[in-house]
């Protein structure tokens, strides 16, 4: 990775969707001192700029908009995990030596429609036949999950609660951040009910957003001007749309199998990692997310969270950046900017919310309800 | 690496056609913030249940709320979405004769 850039994360009601892009893209492109003419491919994660604009064919037109012509330009759909898909295609493709320097942007514009709308666009990652025809949301998906996860391992709205609250405050020191917003443990527990048990503090946010990162093999690094960071290990692994055909919902199988594959080709193991960007889509995925990855025993999540290790001054600080709880979601750019932020604390660069140990650091993306995974291992170069 | 196929079997199409039979709720959730389509129902309890014919799906229930492990039966289908009841307790139904 030679070079990253993103938008702030917000609702920004003036500012279109191929705007976005192309600030993350030009910035990423500024960072790595490279010029559009040397990108030999384009990759876009988008997930629903069709159904969120009304705009299809987005690779080339936001390719062309940052001056990079002629050369293949792909949008990647993988519902939450479309950047990181996006990502994963890029780092294989540069991997396999087809090409050298590659632009991946991940883009989402979701605020122009009515929340109600948006529900029902994103539950187009979801089983449209079984699920979403009996009234299932994302956060209705979720709160099934943590139902389940709470009977089978004692889980509690508190631990749930402690999520949200570390990641507000680590988000209030992010300035790209959406929700730059401390909360209280008291009003993470009362919160607008959105599907029981979450709340609105549950929930990650409805955000507009983009993010680059640059691609060249390690070798060509030092033509470009930005720190570099490694890709160490990285895998994209798929499973079920629909939740009810999971035998166990309280665990990914995707993310597991993403995460042992991507340890064993950077030759590491889950207790090396010492910092990570996980999918909190909802404070229950976070917690999931730690069990899955290995740091903690399945069913040890929610103890975990509530404990402060994974808090900035923790011995494992979790989502320094807010997460997409205070961050914000735009969901296509997600995968790209959890990228960028582990980045970011690999060159020492996070500022307020920099932490001491930060040479090994990991990015896990969530597509769905779990039914694609990313997990990619970081160090500096 | 292969991996043993876990997958639970989707009901079966004529179990679908009469109805899926009775089952018990494997996890549930109330929604408040509902779709566009759904809007004016909210809220609504969805359910995920396991059937007793095997496999589960995701249903609505009807009447009293539920919770995990839970019994309950197939009511009807409502524009193809199956609504599930809670199951009246043995003791009850001996007493309803």
């Amino acid at each position: 990775m030679v070079g990253i850039g993103k938008t702030h994360f917000g609702a920004f009601p003036d500012r279109d969707l191929r705007h976005l892009a192309v600030e993350a893209g030009q910035k990423c492109l500024e960072d790595a001192g490279a010029k559009p003419e040397q990108v030999e491919a384009f990759y876009l994660g988008n997930f629903a700029g069709p159904e969120f604009v009304g705009q299809n064919h987005l690779a080339p037109y936001i390719a062309t908009a940052m001056d990079i012509r002629g050369v293949p330009a792909t949008r990647f759909e993988a519902a939450c995990a479309s950047s990181g898909s996006a990502f994963f295609h890029a780092v294989s493709a540069v991997g396999a030596g087809l090409y050298d320097i590659v632009l991946v942007t991940g883009v989402e514009k979701m605020t122009s429609q009515a929340t109600p709308k948006v529900a029902e666009i994103l539950a187009g990652a979801g089983d449209c036949c079984g699920e979403v025809k009996a009234g299932a949301t994302f956060p209705a998906l979720f709160a099934m999950i943590a139902r389940r996860h709470m009977a089978q391992y004692g889980t509690t709205r508190e631990q749930l609660a402690a999520v949200a609250v570390k990641n507000h405050a680590n988000g209030a020191r992010n300035p790209y951040a959406h929700m730059r917003k401390v909360i209280t443990m008291e009003q993470a527990l009362n919160g607008k009910p959105v599907s029981e048990p979450l709340t609105v503090y549950d929930c990650s946010l409805v955000s507009d957003g983009a993010a680059s990162v640059l691609i060249a093999p390690l070798e060509r690094a030092h033509e470009f001007a930005a720190r570099p960071a490694r890709v160490l290990g990285i895998a994209q692994t798929s499973d079920y749309v629909a939740l009810d055909q999971k035998p166990d919902i309280t665990t990914f199988s995707a993310v597991r199998e993403a995460a042992q594959k991507a340890y064993r080709m950077a030759g590491v193991s889950a207790s090396d990692i010492e910092f990570a960007e996980v999918h909190d889509c909802f404070t229950i995925a976070e917690i999931i997310a730690t069990e899955d990855l290995g740091f903690v025993e399945k069913g040890q999540g929610g103890p975990y969270a509530s404990a402060g290790c994974t808090a900035l001054n923790g011995s494992r600080p979790v989502n320094t950046s807010g997460g997409l709880k205070s961050k914000g979601h735009p969901v296509g750019a997600t995968g790209v900017a959890q990228i960028c932020d582990v980045v970011l604390q690999l060159r020492g660069e996070a500022g307020e919310r920099q932490i001491k140990k930060h040479s090994l650091g990991l990015a896990q993306n969530l597509g769905g309800s779990g039914a694609t995974a990313v997990v990619t291992v970081l160090s500096a170069a | 690496m292969m991996t043993t196929t876990t997958a639970i079997p989707e009901p079966k199409l004529e179990q679908t056609r009469l109805g899926p039979g009775d089952g018990e709720v494997y996890t549930e959730t109330v929604v408040w913030a509902a779709p566009q389509a759904y809007i004016n129902e909210a809220p609504y309890q969805i359910a995920i249940i396991t059937l007793d014919a095997g496999g589960r799906l995701t249903a609505r229930i009807d009447g009293e709320r539920v919770v995990i492990g839970d019994r309950v039966v197939f009511a009807d289908f409502r524009n193809g979405v199956p609504f599930f009841r809670k199951a009246q307790s043995r003791i009850h139904d001996q007493a309803g004769g």
